[in-house]
């Protein structure tokens, strides 16, 4: 009772208590205030309109495109037509016209065809790896988890130039391959064509099924399987009961992720089925465009985004919430390795014939081919640091000179190392940037609509996203304030950045969750603004995760082939575009020098990664 | 210095609605103890009254000054509001030193450079951890952490200080030596402290007054004496008092403004002298139940005066204190006794209630209608020793 007599002496001292009258407008100002006020809420804003403007827009524009007229097809339609009428044309002549089949549903089942094989047989590859290298006691672990994630690093274009050097016959011309010069005669499907196709994509592919699988086993507790030796399960029956179940939905995603990959590679069907007539969706896109028939082209590109997304969200429903057994079990405490027994030998022979002719062969086989004068002559006599350092002799293609003495070599490599150091730089910024938004607007709106665009250009493939890109800025767009930035440097920076994002900001949501709210509600609570407790509490925190997904991009982009593919232009080329051309114009010991050169700086760079940085590579699965 | 009013406060999360039109009045030098069990919504009052949290409805006044008015969307921002927060995890920041975390609130504030030290390095001596300034939080003990917490909450003499739930992370000796320890800071520096808790012994010895808080309603809001000794409904006394109070059905009847009470543990009657406000039927019988403290009923092992006979059923020593269950008709009560006692199961037993401390409730509202009232100085005496001996 003396309580409320209390009450109403404070109500008295304080009249201003609870007789504030309403006022709208007020109200109005605090919440543009509450809004505007907040550099946070400007960071959401801003980051939705460049994605929306970078991401949407430019699919928007794709699809519409797709119904317009072109200018150069008016001639074709007929009179009465003007550019940018409403036309099936484009659709018609791809899906029901007498080229459809050879531009579309004899590549889609192709692709569709090799897709499918990768898929199973670098799941299959990549996870007894994987089991082998976290669950057995494999001797010589360090080793083997080395040599094993080398076709990673190495891009998958690369290694089909290693096969060609091996399998390549007269047919298509130019100089023989390693088996022709034996005297061998290679069969043609050996040398061109599906099986080739699949046979490289696969030694590529498993190292993404290995990495995932392998995360996924490592962090099971062995005890659970103790438990199933205990209830009287044999090995073969844990393996197939307790270990598959609690790794499948790692085996999904890896699925998910070689399917879209394989569907939408360029390079090595490029390689290995383009120049033998066996084209599949993506070189069909490619030649395409290249014919100046950009629109049928950009229709293709739909296609291709259709069945990834189909395939997502297939997988999706399959794996349902059941996405992430590995982290129910934590960090898995103890791990008791599985003795592998009487098989020991055999296995440890399998894996390094295995790593022999998958891993070190093609390597060396591209090492080698560089250092051979005259192709296919493999003497001592005929060793020769020509394609290296040689000044250009007018008998040897053309009087191309040594790679290490091209001004276009160097020119490229610096362009290279520009746009792979500003992208990684610019785009492991904005993944940071949005992982900070995602890991602070969890369950929001604004959050989960950052989430969700920032995931579409995972499902575009590379080829396609170059191909949004090149339609998006080849003229000059938002009224004039970008301009047209075909064949410019910061289109190359632009496609890389946005088309990385679902990598980067991935690695950025997992480390900004690791600093918790409470850190800057602290921060807030002593008066800090948004600003300095970014730069005083968030960025300090961050760095380490900084510099990881860093270098992930920086391996990834470094390897980029099919992304650029379109969007490059004689003035402006990179690396991996110089090793695609020398190839194309049949000049294969100048494009394995350039790859060679590529690999030793990914490699030089992992190495740094791992000492340093000690980042998780499953994460990038960018290349 | 500071007066913190909340009115109307509603806070939803999502559909959850968290605190239901929450109306408390924080006296300036208070320590004021939100108490109830986890969920109840006690530390989204706290973090409301800090500014980390916007409640939807109602309005925030400290000092007469108003520092949220959800209506027309105004909230201060939390630096407006010269508070400072002890969090549960402590969110020390783990790329700072000791003296830097401590600093960082002043160095916000531009105080220069010297006075930060001075200011640092007292807060730092009396937390008792100055040797330990240049030490990252990692390197030091879950106690000295605290400490550091602590610390960085005072260093910028807020008028109000905020602690949520901050001994829950010790160990049982820490805990009890960092109550005292709080205690004496409150009265060294003077500033209202409002403290979170589902510790009841924390909320009852720290505390100048204590709101309990069930499903985001406030149930009550008194001295840490009154809570115990007069709980405002069923649920309060249920939740408060180690070992927990006996509940004891009975009947009661309005005569002549005198409440007749009958039950399985005797006939009482009580003068409206101690009637509360709540309503209850003044005509006929109705419900109502008895709230006895286990250290209100005494035992023998002969008749005496007017003791009830009961039976043991079960008897717990543990060295300073005897718990006795005994069965009274139909009723079984918990006895609490100081020293070691010893009793045979079944044996007969007798014991006196002491009457002024029963407590009464209307069963229909569960609203308590009759206080306990301590009679003479000496009842006042014994009862003040043992319920501070109940609770520590």
């Amino acid at each position: 009772m003396f309580e409320r007599m209390e009450d109403m002496n404070a109500t008295q001292t304080a009249p201003p208590i609870g007789l504030e009258e309403f006022s709208q407008g007020r109200k109005i100002k605090n919440a543009l205030k509450n809004l505007f006020g907040n550099p946070y809420n400007i960071l959401v804003m801003v980051t939705i309109l460049l994605l929306v403007y970078f991401i949407v827009v430019p699919l928007a524009e794709m699809i519409s495109t797709t119904f317009e007229v072109a200018q150069r097809d008016l001639r074709r339609l007929g009179a009465g037509v003007q550019a940018g009428d409403f036309t099936l044309f484009y659709w018609n002549r791809l899906l029901f016209s007498e080229v459809s089949s050879s531009l579309l549903y004899k590549p889609l089942l192709n692709s569709l065809c090799i897709a499918l094989t990768v898929s199973v047989l670098s799941i299959i590859l990549g996870s007894v790896c994987a089991w082998l290298m976290v669950r057995s006691d494999l001797p010589a672990k360090r080793f083997f988890s080395l040599a094993i994630i080398i076709p990673y690093m190495l891009p998958s274009w690369c290694k089909s130039m290693a096969w060609m050097t091996v399998f390549k016959t007269p047919r298509i011309g130019g100089t023989p391959g390693f088996l022709t010069a034996l005297g061998v005669n290679v069969p043609e499907w050996l040398a061109y064509g599906p099986i080739p196709i699949v046979l490289v994509l696969t030694l590529h592919y498993y190292a993404y099924a290995y990495l995932l699988v392998s995360a996924a086993l490592g962090s099971i507790n062995s005890e659970l399987e103790e438990m199933g030796e205990i209830a009287g399960a044999g090995k073969i029956q844990i393996l197939r009961r307790i270990t598959l179940p609690l790794v499948l939905p790692a085996i999904l995603s890896a699925f998910i992720l070689t399917f879209s990959k394989s569907m939408g590679t360029f390079g090595v069907p490029a390689f290995l089925g383009m120049k033998a007539n066996f084209m599949t969706i993506s070189t069909s896109l490619y030649a395409t465009v290249k014919q100046q028939q950009t629109t049928t082209g950009y229709a293709i590109a739909l296609i291709l985004i259709l069945i990834s997304s189909l395939n997502i969200y297939l997988n999706q429903k399959a794996i349902g919430s059941r996405r992430s057994y590995a982290t129910i079990g934590g960090k898995g405490g103890r791990s008791t390795l599985i003795g592998l027994g009487k098989w020991k030998p055999l296995i440890v022979f399998l894996l390094v014939l295995f790593v022999g002719i998958a891993v070190i062969g093609p390597l060396l086989i591209l090492v080698i081919d560089t250092f051979m004068l005259k192709p296919g002559v493999y003497s001592l006599e005929n060793f020769s640091l020509y394609y290296w350092v040689g000044s250009g002799n007018p008998t040897i293609y053309e009087g191309e000179p040594g790679v290490l003495v091209n001004s276009r070599f160097w020119t490229n490599t610096w362009n290279t190392m520009k746009l792979v150091v500003i992208t990684s730089v610019f785009g492991t910024f904005c993944g940071q940037m949005i992982g900070y938004i995602n890991s602070r607007s969890r369950g929001r709106f604004s959050g989960k609509l950052v989430e969700q665009l920032v995931f579409i250009p995972y499902l575009i493939p590379s080829i396609a996203f170059g191909a949004i890109y090149l339609s998006m800025f080849s003229t000059p767009s938002l009224g004039g304030i970008i301009p047209s930035l075909y064949g410019t440097f910061t289109l190359l920076v632009l496609v890389s950045v946005v088309k990385h994002l679902p990598f980067s900001s991935r690695a950025g949501t997992a480390n900004m969750m690791q600093i918790g709210i409470e850190l800057e509600e602290a921060g807030s609570i002593e008066g800090a603004g948004f600003f300095k407790r970014f730069a005083r509490i968030v960025l300090p925190l961050s760095k380490a995760g900084f510099l990881s997904g860093f270098m992930l991009i920086f391996i990834s982009i470094m390897k980029e082939l099919d992304l650029i593919m379109l969007l490059v232009t004689p003035t402006m080329t990179t690396l991996p575009y110089m090793a695609f051309s020398y190839s194309n114009a049949n000049m294969p010991p100048y494009s394995n020098v350039v790859a060679v050169i590529m690999f030793l700086i990914v490699l030089i760079v992992y190495w740094l990664t791992n000492t340093f940085g000690n980042a998780d590579i499953s994460k990038s699965m960018g290349g | 210095m500071s007066t913190i009013v909340l009115q109307n406060i509603d806070k939803y999360y999502g559909n959850n609605h968290v605190l239901k039109n929450l109306n408390l009045t924080i006296e300036d030098g208070e320590f004021m103890t939100l108490l109830g069990p986890s969920g109840c919504g006690k530390t989204t009052t706290l973090r409301v009254i800090s500014g980390l949290e916007k409640p939807q409805n109602g309005k925030l006044y400290m000092d007469g000054e108003l520092m949220v008015n959800a209506k027309e969307l105004y909230f201060a921002p939390p630096s407006k509001r010269m508070l400072n927060l002890v969090f549960q995890s402590y969110a020390l920041w783990p790329h700072m030193t000791v003296f830097q975390n401590v600093a960082f609130g002043l160095s916000i504030k531009k105080v220069p450079k010297e006075e930060i030290k001075t200011r640092v390095e007292n807060a730092l001596r009396r937390m008792q951890i100055l040797e330990y300034q240049d030490r990252y939080p990692s390197e030091l003990s879950g106690g000295q952490q605290q400490r550091v917490a602590i610390a960085r909450a005072i260093v910028t003499e807020p008028r109000v200080l905020l602690l949520d739930e901050p001994l829950s992370n010790l160990d049982a000796k820490l805990r009890i030596d960092m109550r005292s320890e709080l205690k004496r800071l409150h009265q060294e520096l003077g500033t209202t402290v409002i403290y979170v808790t589902h510790d009841q012994i924390e909320a009852l010895t720290m505390s100048t007054r204590v709101a309990i808080f069930f499903e985001g309603q406030l149930a009550q809001v008194d001295t840490p004496l009154n809570v115990y000794q007069n709980p405002a409904d069923l649920r309060v006394a249920e939740f408060i008092g180690n070992p927990s109070i006996n509940f004891v059905s009975a009947k009661g009847r309005l005569e002549d403004n005198v409440l007749h009470i009958t039950s399985d543990v005797g006939d009482f009657t009580f003068g409206s002298e101690h009637f509360t406000e709540n309503e209850f039927p003044r005509q006929g019988e109705f419900d109502c139940v008895l709230g006895i403290r286990p250290e209100q009923i005494y035992l023998r092992s002969s008749p005496w005066h007017d003791a009830r006979e009961a039976v043991v059923y079960a008897s717990q020593p543990a060295g300073s204190e005897t718990l006795v269950q005994i069965q009274m008709g139909d009723t079984r009560l918990l006895v609490k006794q100081v020293g070691t006692r010893n009793y045979q199961t079944n044996q007969t037993v007798y014991a006196t209630i002491l009457e002024n401390m029963v407590t009464v409730y209307n069963k229909a509202t569960g609203k308590l209608i009759k206080m306990a009232v301590e009679l003479d100085l000496e009842a006042v005496e014994m009862e003040g020793s043992r319920s501070s001996s109940s609770i520590t």
